[in-house]
């Protein structure tokens, strides 16, 4: 609906003529994060390609948003900008209602560290770390004690089911589990905001399910998730789904639940035969 | 329902009732419960049809009950059902004949009807993946028939991506 709404023409609304006794409305409190007409271009050997061709969004403080759209619509792009990994060619970024598209790249790892876990389709565990270290370092990183960063450590793994695999390197892990402790390393600092990038792209159905159910209690407790998925089942616990097309947002709707069958499963699925 | 009564009549002998029963007891909450009356229709057409046969049975304390068995033919019949693939689902051409034709008639935009589309498939996931969160991990045949209309969802998805790439 807010890709429709601006459309309308400038004026469209009626005017409000402001009453006697009438309060002004009380100021917006920003939002986690906001972006104005963020643009990314990427140059290389003369060649030019405009991966974002300027997005605006919003996103609410404890808000889930999904960005689905085809292959090569710009998502992962938009996604790495938003985290500071790649820097915008044009446009703001404001985090916290802080501008930061014109951090310098210290400032961003330092941003990042305090405010944005990041999980990634491959995992991207450090191979020579411990499970345990890998979760710790963000925390150790953001200047919590040992012990602090210890017992984050332990809650979040035994949280995940994963806490007998503490002392193993990443390597001797399933997929599932290695995603797991990627979630574990992200949330580490209690980030303001979960950005995952195809964050069940390599895991198998029950993998799948076991991260949809994290990620639906972490939220539950008030974590901003940003995520970037072509996996329907992952986009539809979101609060809202974006749809990303050619480097623009061709959509931008809050999820509607269709009314739930008197039946149950028996109504929703129709066997033949 | 004509395929499912004969294929718990090859099992035993049984009545009307006790097949509604069995079927809700294998297929647990995955599986719409059936008609009684239905069940009785089915099976007396099964008998014209010379599928199965029935005999009264004597009760004392209640009224006589119709006792079913399948036949030889009945046997055969369900054999050849077994045998045969099945076909697999249709498209939902009915969004693809209007995402084709509307636009093409000046009645809609492409990109708002797949906008839309995909708002609804969305929200029916939705509705998946809480039942599939609130499925009795025992009740294999529920579980993995979400599972299956989720796949066919997500397939419908991704086609309907496809037809933005190509369409838009």
């Amino acid at each position: 609906m807010r890709g429709r709404a601006r459309k309308l023409p400038p004026g469209a609304d009626p005017p409000v003529t402001p009453r006697l006794g009438e309060l002004p409305a009380p100021p917006t409190p920003p939002g986690l994060l906001k972006t104005s007409k963020l643009v990314k271009v990427y140059r290389a050997d003369g060649v030019t390609v405009e991966a974002v061709r300027g997005v605006d969004i919003e996103v609410a403080i404890g808000e889930f948003v999904a960005i689905m759209g085809p292959s090569g619509s710009g998502k992962s792009t938009l996604l790495h900008v938003l985290g500071g990994l790649e820097p915008a060619t044009s446009g703001e970024i404001w985090l916290r209602g802080k501008r930061v598209d014109r951090l310098s790249t210290a400032a961003w790892a330092i941003l990042r560290r305090q405010h944005i876990g990041f999980v990634f389709q491959f995992f991207n565990l450090l191979s020579n770390m411990t499970v345990a270290d890998n979760v710790e370092l963000p925390a150790l990183l953001a200047g919590a004690t040992p012990r602090q960063a210890r017992k984050r450590r332990e809650e979040l793994l035994a949280e995940l089911g994963i806490a007998d695999k503490a002392g193993a390197a990443p390597a001797r892990l399933s997929g599932g589990e290695q995603q797991r402790v990627a979630l574990a390393r992200a949330l580490a600092n209690e980030p303001s905001v979960l950005m995952a990038d195809e964050p069940t792209g390599n895991l198998d159905s029950s993998n799948t399910r076991d991260v949809l159910r994290l990620l639906r209690r972490a939220h539950a407790g008030g974590q901003a998730i940003l995520m970037v998925t072509h996996d329907a089942r992952v986009a539809s616990l979101a609060d809202r789904v974006i749809n990303l097309y050619d480097g623009m947002v061709a959509d931008d709707a809050k999820i509607v639940p269709i009314p739930r069958p008197v039946n149950g499963v028996a109504d929703v699925l129709e066997l033949r035969g | 329902m004509r395929q499912p009564l004969l294929a718990l009549l090859a099992k035993e002998p049984a009545h009307g009732y006790e097949l509604k029963l069995a079927l809700e007891q294998i297929f647990g909450e995955a599986y719409p419960s059936p008609n009684i009356g239905q069940i009785y229709v089915t099976l007396k057409r099964l008998e014209q049809d010379g599928l199965v046969r029935s005999e009264d049975v004597e009760q004392t304390t209640r009224p006589n009950k119709r006792v079913y068995e399948l036949t030889p033919a009945g046997r055969d019949a369900l054999r050849a059902w077994v045998g045969e693939p099945s076909d697999g689902p249709r498209v939902r051409d009915e969004f693809f004949i209007k995402l084709i034709l509307a636009p093409m008639a000046g009645l809609a935009d492409r990109m708002e009807l797949m906008n839309s589309q995909r708002r609804h498939y969305l929200g029916i996931m939705r509705n998946l993946t809480e039942l599939q969160a609130e499925a009795d991990p025992a009740d294999a045949p529920a579980r993995l028939l979400i599972e299956g209309a989720i796949l066919h969802l997500q397939a419908d998805l991704d086609w309907l991506e496809r037809c933005q790439e190509e369409l838009v």
